[in-house]
């Protein structure tokens, strides 16, 4: 950095630490890199390679699944795949590739040369590998990693003896994991706030860079939160106090509303974003300014704000007054409204446009018909009476799923389809990517539309073994899972392709039809410079806020 | 960077960080919140602080209703005890005083401090169980190899919604010895 420092005064300030002459070399090009484009690359790789080992973990459930009885793994080890599956996608795969997006894409739709802490920036990169190895040093330890969930409830990680290895690295990878997200949603904040262009007002800005707004609120606000939760499971576990031990005067249920205090907020951590690409891409294929630019923007806050106070509806049964029930529930419902707000927008700038579908195009729809879907089965648990039967069974593992997989993994996809030619200067192969997406969709409603029956039927989730009236709806659920995840070779090697040249077709600096009307990284050269926006764009695209007619 | 944009930044990181710390803290804050909130009238919670012990009180034996009472027990894992009660369920009229015993003995040579913690299924009904003399109000001190019999009595209110036809009695043996201040 000394270089950077010395060369200051030499150059426009609009960079502190740039070097004009590109990219390190070398290997430690990628430690040390400060370029905002570096370490969104970093990012999304890394959020790829957990893609596998999170699917992996996966694969483990569904053939163990496959069949009634015990096959493969003791159930210990059954366990403790559901709840790293779950800790690593979330933590290790989604939010990361929602980070590496925001890190690529929201200095090039904003006009800022770089992210406003770039130092930071790398650090929370690599406190996001130190997070994921710790946790993942505890697959290796005695008694195993973590298996009593991904919400660490406390009666089943404070009693057994067994997770007493593992527990202390599980927590102290959360809170590295923690210091990480929040780490990057200051510098996304203060990249916003600070370094837009001139011409571009907060109601100019692209709904992505509006929804990771909102989201890197989020984060600040609930990830300290679960720091706090897990900190005083540690401290019950090994420093006698008793937050949440019944002995000592403690409650473990005080622990469920401290945890979905964070966990509801934190699901929309994961969707908001996905919105927000969403928004970006169908404009692109509809060629049509975005419908209800406005609404849009408040829907996104509404939902942040509406997460805040909803928590308490992953407890109905947890034996609270029925006074609280009801409020859950119907605070629950109210986000329905915004939620449909936006489904209706996406679904109104299609509306006779002029649609292609090329493959970020077809992950963008199948993500509103099947997000819809499962926020339909959100709702159906938000009722609480309902809810009593749907809870802890696999009704609610296939809402889930459906919220996540084809909706922010779909809409991942989408944009590494959408953005890969801009970044690389190379187009990707079509007809692999659409057999990609077809594999995709199908293979999903496969592998999790039968898990609604599995769990109106009253299989319960987290089990390695179950009755023998479920075994066929989890056997054609485990096909489905099989093929959905060697589909997912193909997207990797796609990624591989494109960047070593892709169909060798040169692509255009806008890279689809009129994609400059919709945001600013259009304008820039394909593949896009290491440096960029050195100087801010004199005007923004405001297509996007114009109301359509 | 000019010096103007990065005081912009370094206000605005201060106020982030500020925010961060203070959720962090407001996290612990629940913790006095929640038992704030639960002692409001209409949130009943079984707590073991709740299950009070009672004085004795008369009331009208309902003859006309039965109840069955269950008794479960269960050790926390690493709880080296024996712990049973003497029946596992009874069957009584609301209004009616019971006694039943509960069998402790402690495995191991040390001396022990455990504390049972009850649990009433369903939870409802914990409002209505009525004790009079329990182990369960105070920490129990064992020594080494040491068999305690345990009484429990109790009373169920003939006020017991009429829905109700079966409690649930669950007691968790905690081995406190480490944390106990009693030693």
């Amino acid at each position: 950095m000394s270089a950077a420092v010395a060369e200051h005064d030499d150059h426009d300030d609009h960079h502190h630490d740039d070097h004009d002459h590109g990219p390190a070399k070398g290997l430690l090009r990628w430690i040390i890199t400060t370029n905002h484009k570096d370490i969104g690359t970093l990012y999304l790789l890394f959020a790829l390679a957990m893609f596998f080992v999170g699917g992996s973990m996966a694969m483990v459930i569904r053939a163990e699944l496959f069949e009634p009885g015990l096959q493969f793994v003791d159930p210990a080890f059954f366990n403790s795949m559901t709840t790293m599956h779950a800790l690593v996608m979330v933590f290790g795969a989604v939010m990361p590739a929602f980070v590496g997006l925001a890190n690529w894409q929201i200095p090039l739709m904003i006009g800022a040369a770089d992210m406003a802490l770039p130092r930071m920036n790398n650090m929370s990169f690599w406190m996001l590998v130190a997070g994921v190895l710790l946790l993942a040093s505890t697959l290796f330890m005695e008694g195993g990693a973590p298996n009593g969930g991904w919400t660490l409830y406390p009666p089943l990680v404070l009693q057994p003896i067994t997770v007493g290895k593992a527990l202390p690295f599980a927590i102290f990878s959360v809170h590295l994991l923690g210091i990480s997200s929040i780490m990057g949603a200051i510098n996304i904040i203060a990249t916003i706030l600070n370094m837009r262009a001139p011409a571009m007002r907060l109601m100019d800005m692209p709904l992505f860079v509006w929804t990771w707004l909102i989201t890197a609120f989020l984060l600040i606000a609930v990830m300290p939160v679960f720091a706090g939760a897990v900190t005083m499971l540690l401290t019950d576990k090994f420093f006698h106090t008793s937050f949440f031990n019944a002995a000592g005067g403690g409650d473990p249920v005080l622990y469920e509303h401290i945890f979905w205090f964070f966990g509801h907020p934190e699901v929309y951590i994961m969707i908001l974003p996905t919105f927000g690409v969403a928004s970006t891409i169908i404009p692109v294929f509809a060629r049509k300014p975005l419908f209800g630019y406005a609404s849009m923007v408040w829907a996104t806050a509404s939902i942040a704000f509406l997460s805040f106070i909803v928590w308490a509806h992953h407890m109905f049964t947890v034996g609270m007054p029925i006074a609280g029930e009801l409020y859950f529930m119907y605070a629950t419902m109210i986000i329905a409204v915004p939620t449909g707000v936006k489904v209706f927008n996406w679904t109104a700038t299609m509306w006779k446009g002029a649609m292609t579908f090329e493959t970020p195009m077809l992950f963008s729809i199948a993500f509103v018909v099947l997000f819809t879907m499962g926020g339909f089965t959100g709702l159906m648990m938000a009722i609480a009476p309902s809810d009593f039967q749907y809870h802890d069974t696999y009704f609610i593992v296939a809402h889930f799923h459906y919220t996540l997989v084809p909706a922010s993994i779909f809409i991942l996809m989408a944009a590494g389809y959408f953005w890969l030619p801009k970044w690389t200067g190379h187009m990707y192969n079509e007809k692999i990517g659409q057999l990609h997406f077809w594999l995709s969709a199908i293979s999903v409603n496969i592998l999790f539309f039968p898990q609604h029956f599995l769990g109106l039927a009253g299989m319960p989730r987290r089990i390695p073994d179950y009755a023998i009236q479920f075994a066929d709806w989890n056997m054609i659920s485990s096909i489905g899972g099989f093929i959905f995840g060697a589909s997912q070779l193909l997207f990797l090697y796609i990624v591989y392709d494109t960047i070593k040249g892709g169909t060798g077709e040169k692509v255009t600096d806008e890279v689809w039809e009129d994609a400059a009307k919709h945001g600013l990284e259009w304008t820039l050269p394909s593949p896009v410079p290491y440096h960029t926006w050195s100087t801010p764009p004199a005007a923004v695209p405001t297509e996007h806020v114009l109301d359509t007619h | 960077m000019t010096d103007e944009l990065s005081k912009k930044h370094t206000k605005l990181v201060r106020i982030l960080v500020l925010v961060a710390v203070a959720m962090f803290g407001f996290g612990y804050a629940l913790v006095p919140i929640y038992d704030v909130l639960c002692e409001w009238k209409w949130i009943e919670r079984d707590r073991p602080d709740d299950i009070k012990q009672v004085s004795e009180a008369t009331y009208k034996v309902d003859m006309a209703r039965e109840i069955t009472v269950e008794f479960i027990t269960t050790l926390n894992e690493s709880t080296p005890m024996e712990f049973h009660p003497e029946v596992k369920q009874i069957k009584v009229h609301p209004g009616e005083y019971h006694t039943v015993n509960f069998y402790a003995e402690n495995k191991a040579n040390k001396v022990m401090v455990s504390r049972a913690i009850a649990s009433f299924s369903p939870a409802l009904t914990s409002s209505y169980f009525e004790k009079t003399q329990c182990f369960c109000f105070s920490e129990q001190t064992f020594q080494p190899k040491e068999i305690k019999i345990m009484p429990m009595r109790f009373v169920i209110n003939p006020d017991l919604p009429a829905s109700y036809k079966t409690i649930t009695l669950s007691y968790t043996f905690f081995d406190n010895t480490e944390k106990s201040v009693n030693k």
